[in-house]
C-alpha cells in the first residue's frame, strides 16, 4: 500500500497507508487529518482540499486540470505546486508522497 | 466496556451533520461521552453522490463513508448503528429508542435531517416507486435499472434531474414530471432554469412541466403514471424527488418549537437549553436569506455542525457561513452562492445555453447570489464578493472576460 505523508497545518506529521485510485483527500479526511475539509466530498465543486504536494514529488503527482487550476488561482495563498487533494489519485508512483496543509482553506 | 446509558452528549442523526458535530467536539478538545446515532445500518456517509457517481455505478457503499471505520471508536465516539430514536423527555433528558430501551444525555443534538415527502396520491407505494435519500434507496432503484426501460421521474428538483442524467447514461428511457412551470422553480432563476430545461431534453429526457400527476397505476407494481389531464404515461420505474419532511416528530411531541423543522437560534440552540438542532432538520436565522429558513445542504451540515460543536464547548460564536451548493448533471457543473432571496436585479454574465456562463443576483448593486455554469473562476470570487455583501459595478459586470473582483467597488 502506498504512504502518503501529510504535514498539517500545526506542522504535526500524519503517516498513512492507502488504497490505490482513492483520492490524496479521501486518505486524508477518512483519517481526520485537520486542515482538509473537503466540503464537497471529491466533486471538485469547492477548493476546500487545497495543498501543496512536496516539489520532488510535483511530477508524480500531475498536473491540475483546468477547471482545478482556474478553482486553485482563487484559494488562500495558492504556490507553485498547489494542487486539489481531491483531484489527485493515489497511485503505486506516489508511495512516499509528502503533502502539505495549508493554514486555511477559507 | 458495555455501552453506557448516559452519555454527555448524544448526537441523534448519523449523517453529515451529525458526524461533523461528533467530530468538531474531540477537534474542539471536548472529553466527555459522546453517542452518535444513526439509524441506517452504515456509519456515516456522503448524500451527495447518491443521486450522481453511486448511482452510475462510478463509486462503491465503502468509499463513500466520511470517515475509515475504525475512526469513531479511535476518538472515542460511540457510533450506533440501526439505532432509531422514538421519543425525547425534555425534562428527564433522555431519548427512547425503537424496542423500548433509553439514553440518558447531558445534551442532544439533534441531527436528524429529513425523509423523502411521498406522494399524496393512490399508487405511491407500489413496488418499482424509488426515492433518493439512502444507500439502500439507491441498491433498490439499481437493481431495477435496465437499458431500454421507461424511467418516470416526478419532480424537476436538483435530485430528479441528476437522477435523469445518471439513467440517461445507463441507457434509460427518462420522463421527468415538474408541476411548475419550469424547471428548479424553487431554487433558481428562470434563465438557468431554461438552461438545464435544454440540457436535458439535448440528451433525449422527455420533460413535461406543469404535470399534475393524478395517480400511480399499477397492480402490486407501477405501470404508469396518470396525470391530472387525464394523459397516462407507461412506466417501468418511478422515482419521486419531490422534497424532504424535516423529521422533528418527536422533538414536536416533546413541546419543542417545530414550524418546519425544529427552530434554532444563531447558535444552533433550542427552545430547550439541553437540545440543539442542526442541519437540513434545523430552521434558523440566516443571515443571507434575512429570516428564518431551512437549508438542505452539505455546507449548511457542516458549519451548522461546527457552531453546535463550538456552543457546546462555550466558545459561543453566530452562525453566518455563506450558503453555497453544486450540482453535475452530464458534463455540466453547476455551482451556486449565497441565496438568490429578494434580488432587484438578474444579470447574465456570457450566453445561456453556451457555457460557461453566470447568472449573478444583485440588490442595490449588492451581489446576493450567483449560479455558475461550468464557471469554476466567478464561483470563487463571488464566494468573497458575496460574503463581504461588496457592490459591482454592474456596467462592467456583463462583460465575462472582465473578473468579478476587479469590478468590485470600495462602497
Amino acid at each position: 500500500m502506498p504512504k502518503i505523508t501529510f504535514i498539517d497545518p500545526d506542522g504535526q506529521t500524519h503517516v498513512l497507508e492507502a488504497d490505490d485510485g482513492q483520492s490524496v483527500m479521501k486518505v486524508a479526511v477518512q483519517n481526520g487529518v485537520p486542515g482538509i475539509e473537503a466540503d464537497c466530498g471529491g466533486a471538485c465543486a469547492c477548493a476546500t482540499c487545497h495543498v501543496y504536494v512536496d516539489p520532488i514529488w510535483s511530477a508524480a503527482a500531475g498536473n491540475p486540470g483546468d477547471e482545478e487550476k482556474e478553482m486553485l488561482t482563487y484559494t488562500v495563498d495558492p504556490q507553485e505546486t498547489s494542487r486539489l487533494s481531491c483531484q489527485i489519485k493515489v497511485s503505486a508512483a506516489l508511495d512516499g508522497i509528502v503533502i502539505r496543509i495549508p493554514a486555511s482553506q477559507h | 466496556m458495555p455501552p453506557s446509558d448516559h452519555y454527555d452528549i448524544i448526537i441523534a442523526g448519523a449523517g453529515q451533520a451529525g458526524a461533523q458535530c461528533a467530530q468538531s467536539l474531540r477537534q474542539g478538545g471536548f472529553a466527555g461521552t459522546i453517542a452518535l446515532l444513526g439509524e441506517e445500518p452504515v456509519g456515516p456517509y456522503e448524500r451527495p453522490p447518491l443521486s450522481k457517481d453511486y448511482l452510475g455505478g462510478k463509486r462503491d457503499a465503502d468509499r463513500l463513508l466520511l470517515r475509515k471505520p475504525e475512526f469513531w471508536a479511535e476518538k472515542g465516539i460511540d457510533l450506533r448503528t440501526g439505532c432509531r430514536i422514538t421519543g425525547v423527555d425534555a425534562a428527564a433528558r433522555r431519548v427512547t429508542l425503537a424496542g423500548g430501551s433509553h439514553l440518558s444525555y447531558g445534551h442532544l443534538v439533534w441531527a436528524t435531517g429529513g425523509r423523502p415527502r411521498p406522494l399524496p396520491c393512490s399508487g405511491a407505494d407500489l413496488r418499482g416507486v424509488h426515492a433518493i435519500r439512502t444507500i439502500a434507496d439507491i441498491d433498490g432503484l439499481k437493481a431495477e435499472v435496465a437499458p431500454g426501460a421507461r424511467a418516470v421521474i416526478i419532480g424537476g428538483g436538483y435530485i430528479g434531474l441528476e437522477t435523469a442524467a445518471v439513467l440517461r447514461g445507463m441507457g434509460m428511457a427518462v420522463t421527468v414530471l415538474e408541476a411548475q412551470g419550469r424547471l428548479l422553480a424553487r431554487v433558481t432563476s428562470p434563465p438557468v432554469s431554461q438552461f438545464f430545461l435544454k440540457l436535458h431534453q439535448s440528451h433525449g429526457v422527455d420533460v413535461q412541466l406543469c404535470a399534475q400527476v393524478e395517480a400511480l397505476t399499477g397492480q402490486g407494481r407501477v405501470t404508469g403514471v396518470r396525470l391530472v389531464d387525464g394523459r397516462e404515461l407507461p412506466a417501468d420505474i418511478v422515482i419521486v424527488g419531490v422534497g424532504i419532511i424535516p423529521n422533528v416528530e418527536p422533538l414536536a411531541a416533546a413541546g419543542l418549537a417545530c414550524p418546519n423543522g425544529v427552530q434554532v437560534d444563531a447558535f444552533c440552540r433550542t427552545s430547550d437549553p439541553h437540545i440543539l438542532g442542526i442541519g437540513d432538520c434545523a430552521r434558523h436565522p440566516n443571515p443571507f436569506a434575512g429570516s428564518d429558513i431551512r437549508l438542505e445542504s452539505v455546507q449548511n451540515a457542516i458549519d451548522q455542525a461546527k457552531v453546535a460543536a463550538d456552543t457546546l464547548l462555550g466558545r459561543d460564536r453566530p452562525y453566518a457561513a455563506l450558503p453555497w451548493f453544486w450540482s453535475d448533471q452530464y458534463d455540466v457543473k453547476m455551482q451556486s452562492a449565497g441565496l438568490a432571496l429578494g434580488q432587484d436585479t438578474i444579470m447574465i454574465r456570457g450566453e445561456v445555453g453556451q457555457a460557461p456562463f453566470s447568472v449573478l443576483y444583485l440588490r442595490d448593486s449588492r451581489l446576493v447570489a450567483i449560479d455558475c455554469i461550468n464557471n469554476p473562476k466567478d464561483f470563487m470570487q463571488a464566494k468573497a464578493l458575496i460574503a463581504a455583501r461588496r457592490r459591482l459595478d454592474t456596467r462592467r459586470a456583463l462583460d465575462r472576460e472582465t473578473d468579478l473582483r476587479a469590478i468590485a467597488l470600495e462602497d
